[in-house]
């Protein structure tokens, strides 16, 4: 199985690469770290990260040319399993508003907005570990255990992903209101938080989507 | 809910550990990277490096510190020293760093503040603060290990750093630092309710009823410590366990 984790020049993805080496327990996986649209469309599984702000990555997104259709090509309608990181997973969005608006893939219907949080005590970006409320059961969170007295996720954000269609929505984490933590729809899912720094969830997650079948 | 932060700090200099971390059986107690996973392993929420490499040509070696913790350990790292340019961020982003604090070219430069913020995103720059109580309420910022005096007003200028883009204050009372007296509180709850990003506090912590002052009454969201760790005297499972009987959100994963 091959496993591609795309570098459009969005920051680190050491961490993410050895993360999902380190949950790749079976043998032969491999594991690439790519900006070329072909390895993209040979890949088994894909990985989407992102730091920074929405229009930035959209950008390097887009400036890597042919990647966008080869993303539509294998995940839209090849239907292989794809997980976004981060700004990675607020891209599925139709648009984002940070530093402007700019149009994300449109995967996952909605937009990313900036978070507020109802008490003024609570800081922005929201930084640290957090516990996830679950809405709809996932593949990717089997025996991973949740909820107040669950497993914690590393968050660090000043935007969320606010999507057009509830079901959409796979947890969420409470911060002076409901953030969304996780989206998904049939093969594609989407995690804020980074599983790639979140520790014993973070490589569970990453194992179950090395394992999930959709 | 979110939970505090433990962040324990490890000074590197030419890629080894000062005053190396001592409560584990370590095969080597100078390797950052040992110190890194035995911290992972005991649940540090955050792991920070500061790079007090003096010789230019030996600056490179943080960066083969950050890459090979960056391939063992799957939390947060912080990694600060010495961070005069953009290329200095991104070199330390690409090896593997989450997060990058700069202080004295924030002091020098503002504006710099404002330009990593642009290129690699807020919730990656972090400006430490290092300030001196000069004068009842009056702090000021410190540069050089507190040896430097700047004549900035330490409120002021961490209100400014925010507006110009700092995802996160980390924030050093240079009058206490080391003293193992505690956090100066006054200072960090001034700074915690001046900005609206995350804090952490820093600088003379002793016990971990300090740590537990930090957040309560100093408003931090993260704590950060040095040598209460690295020499033994207290687990990280026991600070959290202390700031949890106090009432304060943990992680105990």
């Amino acid at each position: 199985m091959s496993v591609a984790i795309v570098d459009y020049g969005s920051g680190n993805l050491h961490s993410a690469h050895k993360a999902v080496e380190r949950a790749a327990a079976e043998q032969g996986v491999s594991v690439i770290v790519t900006s070329d649209p072909d390895l993209v469309r040979r890949a088994d599984r894909i990985v989407l990260p992102g730091v920074g702000a929405f229009a930035d990555c959209r950008r390097g997104l887009d400036n890597v040319i042919g990647m966008v259709e080869a993303l539509e090509e294998s995940v839209i309608k090849g239907g292989r399993p794809f997980l976004g990181i981060c700004v990675g997973m607020q891209l599925l969005a139709s648009r984002g508003l940070e530093h402007g608006v700019a149009q994300g893939l449109n995967w996952i219907p909605g937009e990313v907005v900036e978070i507020k949080p109802a008490s003024p005590d609570l800081k922005v970006p929201h930084m640290g570990w957090n516990t996830l409320e679950v809405r709809r059961q996932h593949a990717l969170l089997n025996d991973i255990p949740v909820g107040e007295h669950g497993l914690h996720a590393y968050f660090v954000h000043s935007y969320h992903l606010k999507t057009a269609d509830p079901a959409h929505i796979v947890a969420t984490t409470e911060y002076g209101g409901e953030l969304t933590a996780m989206v998904g729809r049939d093969n594609i899912v989407g995690t804020q938080f980074h599983p790639e720094k979140s520790q014993k969830l973070g490589l569970a997650l990453i194992a179950n989507f090395l394992r999930w079948a959709p | 809910m979110l939970k505090c932060r433990v962040i324990p700090c490890l000074d590197v200099k030419d890629g080894r550990v000062v005053k190396g971390v001592n409560f584990v059986d370590l095969k080597d107690a100078g390797d950052p990277v040992e110190s890194a996973i035995a911290y992972d392993a005991a649940g540090a929420d955050e792991l920070c490096f500061l790079d007090i490499t003096a010789s230019h040509e030996n600056r490179g070696t943080i960066l083969d510190v950050v890459q090979r913790t960056a391939e063992a350990c799957f939390m947060p790292l912080t990694v600060g020293g010495g961070v005069r340019t953009t290329d200095d961020i991104r070199n330390l982003l690409l090896a593997g760093a989450d997060k990058v604090s700069i202080m004295t070219a924030a002091v020098n430069n503002r504006d710099f503040v404002r330009e990593a913020a642009e290129k690699f995103g807020s919730q990656c720059i972090v400006v430490a603060i290092d300030a001196k109580q000069v004068a009842p309420n009056r702090w000021e910022i410190f540069t050089h290990g507190g040896r430097k005096p700047t004549g900035l007003d330490a409120i002021q200028y961490a209100k400014e750093v925010v507006a110009l883009g700092a995802g996160e204050i980390l924030l050093t009372s240079m009058d206490r630092d080391g003293t193992k007296s505690g956090f100066d509180i006054t200072l960090t709850r001034a700074i915690a309710d001046a900005v609206q990003v995350p804090l952490i506090a820093s600088g003379g912590v002793g016990n971990l009823d300090h740590l537990v002052d930090g957040v309560r009454d100093g408003h931090a969201t993260a704590v950060l410590a040095a040598s209460i760790f690295h020499f033994g005297e207290f687990t990280i499972r026991q600070a959290k366990e202390h700031m949890k009987n106090a009432g304060l959100p943990v992680r105990m994963d």
